[in-house]
């Protein structure tokens, strides 16, 4: 397909989303402040998708693996810190939680990535989704299976705003926008470090080239050890957010099998991809089940992804915005 | 002369025959690396035609290009007869064109056996349902391709090793089945992308002389790629040199060899 | 020693292409079919039938589907539970709405069905490879849970959302027994190693491994890799359609959507890891493990004389699946059906030890 094809497509693609947003609006079946609500809270459900796409996007980027695990490291994050929470403050718990996923960065790297280093990535993949089932049944064994709340003191009850211009206003939830702006400061903290850090650098090397990485001294199990455990801060984030706000449970695991499409849509290799496709997945899902579910019975949103994640791989496999090379037949 | 430039100068009066590919004004440019610029030169069914040149001079291009596994931005490609801009492989594979590659792309997770006989697979002719029962049609005809695959295993002497996963074989043994495989379609023309990389002396006879028979007895036209000049020289009725993307000379061996431009761009003069 | 192939020759082609050239082998596999459908009929007790061979039988079928996609032809899928799904629907449907069709009709078409939904969910795999396609078979397996949650004229428009099949008979005969249902799940599956075995030994089986091993190369000597992959596709959704309809109509009964969800696609997935890329027999091991590790899982605790209760065996169990699936892509990539080879070649020698 040519350049000019793809990019006319995903033209259109943005036109119809555009348009498809708008419709309930213009067709009178939704009021604004509602509609308003319901974008809104599709976009923050979004940025929580983007959370866990963060994670494999990253380890991606440094070590050309797809991690089918990165699910399974949100939950086991959010269920160590919240068992050691029980035991003790949420600071401390937390600093333990993050030495626990740089621990478990260490021994997937030494037990799972070392050997298996020459393989083709789909070897790899299928190890990453051994080393998910072995997390989830680990975390549970090790922690119980219960549903688990979460409080870190995030902010629960409802905001209205724009009060003045709409009647009743438009309800938001500040744990929402809390988790928006927490994603938000990781994703700046992040991009701070890939740019301006001398470790930062040293990714974005093995990223793009493993033996010239090597061949210039970096030491490419360090640094993927490295880039685990940051995948494995971004899996405590992510499940310190999602745990606040649903509780700690397994189904954690299920939802993140929904960061797949989110990468898809995004570009593997891309952060913002990881955002922006976040984002698009979480306000499309929300649409489509409140505006067209009652023609279907509901339940649209267990396969709108992964149904957009299949069209976008029709057209345009490397998504918004990743590298453009991947294999076609 | 030696016996064997005896052999092979009365083979070529012998048998050489119209040309059955034509190359015309060929270019092709990858980004801003001009790969091949206005390369022309025809080959003649029977012949054993070799391309060379120094490193980079787009012998492998060329190769990609005849069988089309790279379509060239300009030029005409005329095999048996049909002029086209650019061949396919598939299409190509079905008029009667076979290669070996320079990287082995061989089936590492099948045998020798099953390498060479998927080699055949264009001849072979029953469908699904014949092939689940493997009765009647479908079983004479395994049997009957699987004789012609014994016979190619016979001529390149690797019944040793028939029923093994090529992954384990030895360089050497691998570059056999490589060109089994080609072998194996019952090509009218065969592409070999050096062939003789690699090897020892001894392999290099035993290969020289592999090409030579499939030459003489299935009649088959030679296009190879090979550095090794001894080789060249011994092996073929008529030789292309490339220099940066460009023909620098066409002839015979000894023409080629005498060519004061040939002699500059082994030698790295500017020119 | 035992194992010993030396005096045996084969003087044709026929010969030695034959499905078991040695005649240990030969004379292996006849025992054990005459003691499959001759003796354990005759001996095994209703649980053995019902929670270990049934099963097994039928998602050795699906497996042998899978490993055609999978092992064959390289295309990886996480959307086996929904084609299964298709194939015990399209039973279920065929079965109620044309009372007088013919079991094995039924099952037939059913397979049939499965086949048009997996090429169609398969042609969007012409273009992309690897984990693109498991996204994309992932798509199939959600959004086919849904249909058959959803759509009611699919499931009758059952108020519960199961469905129960009707009563099997063949050709007049009854299949209620335990042991009958067995000898009935055997059959087929013997029928479709057969298959299996033949079309994975022919061309196509070697355009599939062509396609998996260097899609290239492939397309050079004449292969069309799409063509290829279709066929993979057609023919394993073929095999997993029919295993969905025997594990509905035979081993479950009566059933609803999520017996056929992502948890079986992975389940299956897992047997096919196992077992053995690229291997019928391997098929056969690593379903025969995955059914049997939960069942000598629950029992060990009573051998050990520790008490556990059941969340966390089931806990220990997908620790020992995740853990298995590591050690063998890392030791063994080809599984157990390659241990069960070095076993034979082993077999060559002993008791002798050079």
């Amino acid at each position: 397909m040519t350049a000019a094809r793809t990019h006319a497509l995903t033209l259109a693609f943005f036109i119809l989303l555009a348009i498809a947003a708008v419709l309930p609006m213009a067709t009178g079946v939704a009021r604004f402040p509602q509609w308003l609500e319901i974008v809104i809270g599709g976009l923050m459900t979004g940025v929580l998708y983007s959370l866990v796409a963060l994670g494999l996007v990253l380890i991606f980027k440094a070590s050309g693996v797809f991690n089918f695990a990165q699910g399974a490291m949100v939950l086991f994050a959010a269920l160590t810190l919240v068992r050691l929470m029980e035991k003790m403050p949420f600071i401390a718990a937390l600093a333990v939680t993050l030495a626990v996923m740089v621990a478990v960065a260490w021994v997937i790297e030494r037990l799972v990535l070392r050997p298996l280093v020459n393989q083709e990535g789909i070897v790899l993949f299928m190890a990453t989704l051994g080393v998910a089932y072995f997390l989830d049944g680990f975390g549970q064994l090790a922690w119980g299976s219960d549903v688990y709340t979460l409080d870190i003191g995030m902010p629960k009850e409802p905001k209205i705003i724009l009060g003045n211009v709409f009647e009743g206003g438009v309800l938001i939830d500040s744990e929402d926008m809390v988790a928006a702006l927490i994603a938000a400061l990781l994703v700046a903290a992040l991009t701070l470090f890939f740019q301006k850090t001398s470790t930062g650098r040293a990714l974005r090397a093995v990223a793009d080239d493993h033996q010239a990485a090597q061949s210039v001294g970096i030491p490419l199990n360090r640094i993927w050890v490295i880039v685990w455990s940051v995948a494995g801060l971004v899996a405590l984030v992510a499940g310190v957010v999602w745990g606040s706000k649903l509780g700690v449970q397994f189904s954690l695991a299920q939802v993140a099998l929904k960061a797949l499409p989110v990468v898809i849509l995004g570009g593997f290799t891309s952060i913002p991809g990881a955002i922006v496709g976040g984002l698009l997945i979480g306000l499309g899902e929300k649409l489509s089940e409140v505006y067209l579910g009652p023609f279907f019975g509901g339940g649209i949103e267990n396969w709108f992804a992964y149904v957009l994640a299949l069209v976008f791989l029709l057209f345009r496999p490397e998504g918004l915005f990743g590298e453009k090379h991947i294999d076609r037949v | 002369m030696s016996f064997d430039e005896a052999r092979v100068a009365a083979g070529a009066a012998r048998r050489i025959g119209e040309p059955i590919l034509t190359l015309d004004d060929i270019s092709l440019a990858f980004g801003g690396v001009k790969a091949l610029s206005g390369v022309s030169f025809d080959v003649c069914e029977h012949e054993i035609r070799a391309i060379i040149g120094p490193n980079g001079a787009g012998k492998s291009s060329m190769l990609n290009v005849i069988n089309g596994v790279y379509r060239p931005n300009a030029g005409t490609i005329t095999f048996r007869g049909e002029k086209r801009p650019h061949m396919e492989p598939r299409r190509s594979a079905e008029r009667g064109i076979a290669r070996t590659f320079q990287s082995l792309a061989l089936f590492k997770g099948m045998s020798v056996l099953d390498n060479i006989l998927a080699g055949r697979n264009l001849l072979m002719k029953s469908n699904l349902f014949l092939q689940a029962l493997r009765v009647g049609p479908a079983l004479r005809e395994e049997i009957a391709h699987r004789h012609r695959v014994e016979e190619i295993i016979d001529f390149l002497e690797i019944q040793h090793v028939r029923k093994t996963p090529v992954g384990r074989l030895p360089y050497g043994l691998q570059k056999r089945v490589d060109l089994g495989r080609a072998l194996a379609a019952e090509p009218r023309m065969l592409l070999l992308d050096e062939p003789m990389a690699g090897m020892n002396v001894e392999e290099k006879q035993d290969m020289s002389r592999f090409i030579l028979d499939v030459n003489d007895e299935f009649g088959t036209t030679i296009v190879l790629i090979e550095h090794d000049m001894g080789v060249v020289m011994d092996l073929s009725d008529r030789v292309v040199v490339l220099d940066y993307g460009r023909k620098i000379a066409d002839g015979t061996p000894d023409e080629v060899r005498a060519s004061q431009a040939v002699i500059d761009a082994y030698l790295g003069v500017k020119h | 020693m035992i194992y010993r192939e030396t005096g045996q020759f084969k003087s044709t082609y026929a010969s030695d292409q034959q499905l078991f050239p040695i005649l240990q082998d030969r004379v292996f596999v006849i025992a054990f079919l005459v003691f499959a459908f001759g003796i354990v009929p005759f001996i095994a007790s209703e649980y053995l039938f019902r929670a270990i061979l049934i099963p097994f039988l039928i998602l050795s079928l699906a497996a042998l589907g899978l490993n055609i996609l999978v092992g064959y032809c390289g295309q990886v899928s996480l959307g086996t539970g929904g084609f299964m799904a298709v194939g015990a629907y399209a039973a279920y449907n065929l079965a109620i709405r044309v009372p007088d069709l013919n079991l094995l009709v039924v099952l037939l078409l059913a397979g049939v069905f499965a086949t048009l939904i997996g090429v169609l969910f398969g042609i969007p795999s012409l273009r992309i490879k690897g984990f693109y396609l498991a996204v994309a078979t992932l798509a199939a397996q959600f959004f086919l849970d849904w249909a058959f949650a959803r759509i009611k004229w699919l499931t009758n428009d059952s108020s519960s959302g199961s469905v129960s099949a009707p009563p099997l008979a063949i050709f007049g005969v009854p299949i209620e027994t335990p042991a009958a249902k067995y000898l009935f799940v055997l059959a087929i599956l013997a029928l479709g190693a057969l298959v299996a075995k033949n079309l994975t030994r022919g061309a196509i089986g070697r355009a599939w491994m062509a396609t998996r091993d260097m899609d290239v190369a492939a397309e050079v000597i004449g292969i069309r890799p799409l063509t290829a992959k279709l066929s993979a596709f057609a023919v394993s959704s073929f095999f997993v359609g029919i295993a969905g309809a025997l594990w509905a109509f035979v081993y479950l009964g009566s059933w609803e959507p999520l017996a056929f969800d992502v948890n079986r696609s992975f389940q299956l997935l897992f047997m096919v890891i196992i077992g053995g890329l690229g291997s019928i027999l391997g098929s056969f091991l690593g379903a025969a493990f995955i059914v049997i590790l939960p069942l000598v899982l629950n029992q060990m605790p009573g051998w050990l004389g520790v008490s556990l209760n059941t969340a966390t065996i089931s806990h220990i169990e997908v620790i020992i699946f995740g853990g298995l699936i590591v050690f063998f892509l890392i030791v063994e990539p080809r599984g157990l059906a390659r241990l069960w080879s070095i076993g034979k070649e082993k077999l060559r020698l002993w008791p002798f030890p050079h």
